[in-house]
């Protein structure tokens, strides 16, 4: 036995209220991180991913009275993404208790902050995220570009090679999402994960699609990823984290139970 | 009243430590200090970090804290964390080689990264959960069972000369250190404010110790 692979639920918040409709039946506020944040904690996740989409620059310390409650009350490794763009931005997010930061734009703008952000605070809290979408043809060899704006504005940089690149810069981890795939429910876009995860060295996070348990299991299976994400399948209370981890656990994955 | 010395030298977040003893403290006051009077002082030392080892010597040095720390784990209950467990060894691998405490014999080294790619544990990090055996009986074990896992995030792990003061292993491309144990000073690869119960639990019985083993 050894490592174990992760299950990561991923929670969007706005003004510092999780939104996407978080629906467990017995909680006291449904939009509260910190609530919601004990019930995953206590449900088995391996980690807890926020997702900062306030749009108003002004309402950007909200992330962080977040991150502090959370990492107050919960001892499990906590990553934060959206809006950060400087190294401030990162020692603030990691002093309120984050382990990780997730870069996404900002490291396509500016490639060398991504080398600056791990050289000063390890690659160990650099996750990159990248956002793709498939390019090829059904009859041309798979190929995937980077997408930026929510998937409307293509980029013209291979995701493969631009995850490749990303650490040699330094980036520790890789948070892959099929753009494809988004909010579709029809499962990780696998080709895509494997196709990362055997061109890089450090872990890979699965993330995109989830409509059922069976697409966590072939994440990993199929797609080789070190670490699956989701959302919806958690929030509706559809599926706890700890029946996802029985589920893979029966397929012969190893999972923390 | 028993003070507890969070070592503050600048390297990485120790408010999740801080919080995560404060939880399982009944009755001890944590602080975060780089102040060598207030470790010296202080009833139990906790010695975290994350980062790069270059950088973590020589920080220390400069803050003054390197004797302090050598001296503090002659005689008090002592726990390193990650980084504050790797540069209580000898040497290390990292930064082209740094020297480090030497206050436990031994060498730290990396992961080895151009293993074959068929292999589930070529990454490097070791990042997630693994378990880890407990290879000795310590106070700091109790009630965790054999084989809990822990959180580890690491791309270098330690190698003690002398296998005796190993106290806990895990698997990553072989067996490694997850746990040293010296006179007062007990040592961990992985993060037990990142562990959950498990963790808690380690940190929980670490404010409970006399430093006996």
């Amino acid at each position: 036995m050894g490592l174990a692979k992760r299950i990561i639920p991923c929670l969007d918040v706005d003004n510092g209220r999780v939104v996407k409709g978080v629906q467990f039946v017995d909680i006291r506020d449904a939009g509260d991180p910190v609530e919601i944040a004990k019930r995953y904690d206590q449900q088995g996740a391996d980690e807890l991913t926020f997702l900062d989409i306030t749009a108003t620059h002004d309402n950007r310390d909200t992330i962080v009275h977040v991150v502090e409650a959370v990492a107050s009350q919960v001892f499990i490794p906590l990553t934060v993404g959206g809006g950060i763009r400087q190294l401030a931005d990162i020692r603030r997010m990691l002093n309120a208790g984050a382990d990780k930061v997730g870069i996404n734009s900002a490291a396509i703008s500016n490639p060398e902050f991504v080398r600056e952000a791990a050289e000063k605070f390890g690659s160990q809290c650099i996750v990159v995220a990248i956002d793709a979408k498939r390019v090829s043809d059904q009859d041309e060899a798979d190929k995937w570009e980077i997408f930026t704006h929510g998937g409307r504005k293509p980029t013209g940089i291979d995701a493969v090679e631009w995850a490749k690149k990303m650490v040699t810069y330094g980036g520790g981890e890789i948070l892959l999402t099929s753009m494809d795939r988004d909010g579709t429910k029809s499962g990780f876009d696998l080709a895509l994960t494997r196709a990362v995860s055997q061109a890089v060295n450090v872990p890979v996070i699965a993330s995109g699609g989830v409509g059922e348990l069976q697409d966590l299991t072939d994440g990993v299976k199929l797609g080789e990823a070190d670490a699956v994400l989701a959302a919806s399948i958690f929030h509706f209370g559809e599926h706890t984290v700890g029946e996802a981890k029985q589920q893979m656990a029966r397929q012969g994955i190893e999972v923390r139970l | 009243m028993r003070h507890v010395a969070v070592i503050d030298y600048g390297m990485g977040n120790l408010r999740s430590v801080s919080k995560a003893l404060e939880t399982v403290s009944e009755s001890a006051e944590i602080h975060i200090t780089s102040d060598p009077k207030h470790i010296l002082d202080a009833d139990h030392i906790v010695f975290p970090g994350v980062g790069a080892m270059r950088d973590c010597v020589s920080e220390l040095r400069r803050l003054g804290l390197d004797d302090v720390i050598r001296e503090a784990s002659q005689t008090k209950p002592f726990l390193g964390i990650c980084l504050g467990m790797q540069a209580l060894l000898s040497y290390s691998e990292e930064n082209n080689g740094v020297t480090a405490l030497d206050i436990v014999p031994g060498q730290v080294r990396h992961f080895d990264t151009q293993r074959e790619r068929s292999g589930n544990d070529f990454k490097v990090p070791h990042m997630g959960w693994n378990e880890v055996r407990q290879n000795i009986s310590h106070p700091l074990w109790q009630k965790i069972d054999d084989a809990s896992r822990f959180y580890f995030v690491h791309s270098f792990y330690v190698d003690p000369t002398d296998a005796g003061v190993i106290a806990g292993t895990s698997r990553y491309q072989h067996e490694f250190s997850a746990a040293l144990s010296q006179e007062n000073v007990f040592a961990v690869q992985f993060h037990p404010e990142k562990s959950q119960s498990a963790g808690l639990q380690l940190l929980k019985n670490f404010l409970n110790w006399d430093g006996q083993s």
